[in-house]
């Protein structure tokens, strides 16, 4: 066992410029069959990025439209059934065509059988079967998206979506079935492989933060997207029968619809948040130069979301219908989910205090995520008080609260992930300039786009609707500005990653001077990643036990 | 670990941990088809706690018998899996491929009882959207309320339904059995495929034990009840 | 997986004994029950299901990986009714 693959802080050769190494998983081999029947779990990784990089720009694009058409109060831009089927769009493939997949499928694929010393998950050929289900499910409904479209918005609620909607409910539902499949499949490979291929030595509690997060939100694929998936047939079967179980003609509860779909859309914003939180975990640690404070709390934190995220659902219905003492046992369980998010932040904090801070690009990602993350998580708070959802139910503030959530969290994490491992994954580094800038526009066109949201929904602007009375003009044109602020730097990355693909320096093994098993092979890896298993014998962020070197 | 070196996928240490993870991911996903059925089993439990007197009237009119004989039936089918699962444990081929054929064939008795109750429930007018008479319901004394009798019939060929697509697989899953055994790849020393897939096959049977006292036994029964 | 191979003899036992058990949920099904029967007939099933998944699906002799993905289905069918039963049991309770 030689030096070299004992994890632990390697400060790089100072001497040598980082190369490239010759063989590795890129180049191993070419063309279009190696790619579409690749078991490597890093061309997988690839594949999702580009189907989910695609998907998230047109789902953007359907944001675009939505935007435009509220810069001015009668909605001229658009007629209201193609607004209703855009901002449907835009709900259905933001949130399980990007958030959901996103962290899991495109980092989390590639990374997490390096952070545990394997050489693939434990189900090459399930990962290969589910992108391919992934894809089928997404181009269904696209297909049902654009032949026409689908005007549910993204929760189809009954009876609408099952009685008066006229239009492609089914092929949609259909689409997001399948796709389901292919979440469950991610998150089984990931438990086992998590349960059974770690590297000797690399106990529970030595495994880095993200795979804990991984874990944890593993468990809520696993056991939330079923139930979705039944919910969704039970939608398609009554519609396509005529008669069906939430039809209240026949004694049926529409009511029973949405506690079966949010047990699924509930937790899984903990799917979408939780792996973001694990990324946020590696970057802060790794550019404080300190080990993360209090690692079990933060840890177990991961697991405690997940299990509290599946007891807290009817929140989504305090004005629905449901029972009033139901209703405040939801209330209260919600509260709960708020103490293992908080613990997180605060240590995160910690980790940061008196740390040595170097403000890299990732790290600037990851600074915005913990600011609007608290931001999105606290307005979570007043929305769990019975008294205030209330008033603000249906309304923007609840739009510009989740958008904290999945755009200032889910996303922001996501681009610190990206851009801290895209120098492992393709070998090369990207502008420091540019991509230092796109974490700025981003933030500042974020913040213009959602805040004045939460004063609109305050003042009692209601969501889903394609005009507006004239008073609540300026609020928006503030927002649509932000939104196209918000385009610019989401458009910056995509220009200057693949640029430094072609252009950019070769960025070897350790970039980030980060621990952790994927930083010690070279960028890219190798086929099998490592040459030998490699052996832990040290917790995950050992940074303030070696010499800080000057990695730049 | 260096004996079984054949057996063992690249990324995997030894057959040991490989044989552990392929029982392991398949108890997950059995735990996703808990949530997959439980849905439904959520939903039937709602309104069957609302609606106890009409669903159980609906539910006296379904076919206890065949309901039954399919239970044995498949029970059967389990009892001949796990047998499979031993004969390729204990390296006797003939026995395996007989068991696999068994289970295949009780399953396709299933469908066979199952087809004929399906034409007995729409030649008596049990079918929702199809042929189904309300006032039949209300004129019964005490009168049921044809609503909630659809919405329990409604979730009878649900419920059914989504077993015999599950069943379906299992029978195409047998069939890759049958193909590996003749190939003669199912061995003592790779005997998880059969394991895994019989793991499968009982879940689904432990559906339909489930099945048969929600929808066939949630009321009383007569002797004359019993029929074909 | 345990090296040890179950006697078939086990097999048959278990068998004999859900057959048994079906045949006494139907025959229960005949007697005037009142609002006893779906309980009853769950009950049974519980032990069957608990008979086919311990001796038919290995779990007695299983590693405990597959014992937490067992149970975690089963708690998360829990929470699934119990949470979704809270509102429908208590609809009712209120009367305004």
């Amino acid at each position: 066992m030689s030096d070299a693959i004992v994890r632990g802080f390697v400060p790089q050769a100072k001497a040598r410029p980082p190369r490239t190494p010759e063989t590795h998983y890129l180049n191993v081999e070419y063309g279009v069959k190696s790619w579409l029947l690749t078991t490597d779990h890093k061309r997988i990784a690839i594949l999702y990025l580009i189907a989910v990089t695609a998907l998230f720009l047109l789902g953007g694009a359907a944001a675009t439209m939505i935007r435009l058409n509220l810069m001015t109060p009668r909605g001229e831009l658009l007629p209201a059934d193609t607004y209703n089927k855009l901002f449907s769009a835009h709900g259905i493939i933001m949130v399980w065509f990007f958030l959901v997949p996103v962290v899991p499928t495109v980092l989390g694929n590639f990374i997490l059988p390096m952070m545990v010393g394997a050489r693939d998950l434990a189900f090459p050929k399930l990962n290969l079967i589910s992108w391919y289900i992934f894809t089928i499910g997404g181009i269904i409904t696209l297909w049902a998206i654009l032949a026409g479209g689908v005007d549910t918005g993204w929760t189809f609620y009954t009876p609408f979506s099952t009685k008066a909607a006229r239009t492609n409910v089914i092929p949609t539902i259909i689409g997001i079935f399948i796709s389901g499949f292919s979440s469950i499949l991610t998150g089984l490979n990931f438990i086992a492989t998590l349960h059974r291929m770690r590297a000797p030595g690399m106990t529970w509690t030595r495994m880095p933060l993200f795979l804990w997060s991984s874990y944890a939100t593993s468990v809520i694929l696993l056991l939330a997207t079923p139930v979705l998936a039944m919910a969704l047939i039970l939608v398609g079967v009554e519609r396509a029968w005529g008669i069906g179980i939430f039809d209240p003609d026949l004694g049926g509860d529409p009511i029973l619809f949405q506690h079966l779909f949010w047990f699924y859309s509930h937790p899984v914003v903990y799917v979408m948040v939780l792996p973001a939180m694990g990324i946020v975990s590696e970057i802060i640690t790794c550019f404080s130069r300190k080990p993360i404070f209090g690692y079990i709390f933060v840890a177990w934190a991961s697991v405690g979301i997940a299990v509290l995220g599946f007891l807290v659902w009817a929140h989504h219905m305090f004005v629905a219908g449901q029972s009033v003492y139901s209703a405040q046992v939801f209330s209260a369980l919600s509260y709960l989910v708020a103490v293992p998010s908080a613990i997180k932040v605060f240590n995160w904090t910690a980790t940061l205090y008196k740390g040595s801070i170097s403000f890299e690009t990732p790290m600037l990602f990851a600074l915005g995520f913990i600011a609007l993350f608290t931001m999105g998580g606290l307005t979570g708070l007043m929305l769990a008080a019975l008294g205030v959802d209330m008033h603000v139910h249906d309304t923007y503030f609840i739009i510009a609260h989740f958008h904290f959530i999945m755009v200032g969290g889910t996303v922001m994490a996501y681009m610190a992930g990206l851009h801290y491992w895209w120098p492992k994954m393709t070998g090369r580094m990207y502008s420091d300039f540019l991509s230092k800038l796109s974490a700025l526009i981003i933030f500042v066109g974020f913040i213009l786009t959602f805040l004045p949201q939460f004063v609109l929904g305050y003042l009692g602007m209601p969501r889903r609707y394609h005009v507006y009375p004239p008073e609540f003009q300026i609020l928006n044109v503030m927002s649509s500005a932000g939104a196209s602020i918000l385009a610019v730097g989401y458009l910056l990355p995509l220009i200057y990653l693949i640029w430094s693909l072609f252009a950019g320096k070769a960025a070897g093994p350790n970039p980030w001077g980060a621990t952790g098993l994927e930083w010690q092979t070279p960028s890219p890896p190798p086929p099998h990643n490592f040459d030998e298993t490699p052996v832990v014998t040290s917790g995950p962020y050992e940074y303030a036990t070696e010499e800080i070197t000057d990695v730049h | 670990m260096s004996t079984n070196r054949g057996l063992v996928a690249h990324h995997f240490e030894d057959i040991e941990q490989q044989r552990d993870v392929e029982a392991f991911g398949m108890w997950m996903f059995l735990a996703t088809e808990i949530l997959i059925f439980g849905a439904v089993f959520t939903a039937y439990t709602v309104y069957r706690l609302r609606y106890a007197a009409d669903f159980e009237a609906a539910s006296s009119k379904l076919n206890v018998l065949i309901g039954s004989i399919n239970t044995i039936v498949l029970l059967t089918s389990s009892l001949t899996m796990v047998l499979a699962v031993h004969a390729t444990r204990a390296g006797r081929p003939k026995m395996l491929m007989i068991c696999l054929l068994l289970t295949i064939f009780f399953g396709l008795t299933f469908f066979g009882f199952k087809a004929v109750e399906y034409y007995e429930d729409y030649e008596e007018a049990l079918v929702p959207g199809l042929r189904f008479d309300p006032g039949e319901w209300a004129e019964r004394s005490p009168p049921a309320n044809a609503g909630h009798v659809q919405l329990m019939l409604v979730f009878y060929y649900i419920m059914t339904g989504l077993h015999a697509v599950h069943m379906i697989v299992g029978i195409g899953l047998l069939t890759w059995l049958v193909y590996r055994a003749r190939r003669g790849t199912l061995t003592p020393a790779r005997y998880m495929a059969v394991e895994v897939v019989g793991l499968y096959w009982h879940f689904v049977d432990i559906v339909w034990i489930f099945l048969l006292p929600l929808l066939y036994l949630a009321g009383t029964h007569r002797a004359s009840d019993l029929h074909f | 997986m345990s090296e040890q191979l179950t006697p078939t003899k086990t097999y048959y036992s278990v068998f004999a004994a859900l057959v048994a058990l079906t045949l006494l949920t139907v025959g229960v099904s005949f007697f005037e029950l009142g609002n006893w029967h779906t309980t009853v007939g769950i009950l049974i099933g519980v032990v069957k299901a608990s008979l086919v998944a311990l001796f038919f699906m290995h779990l007695l002799h299983s590693s405990k990986l597959s014992w937490l993905a067992a149970l975690a289905g089963l708690f998360w069918l829990v929470i699934l009714m119990g949470l979704t039963l809270s509102d429908y049991l208590t609809r009712q309770v209120l009367d305004f």
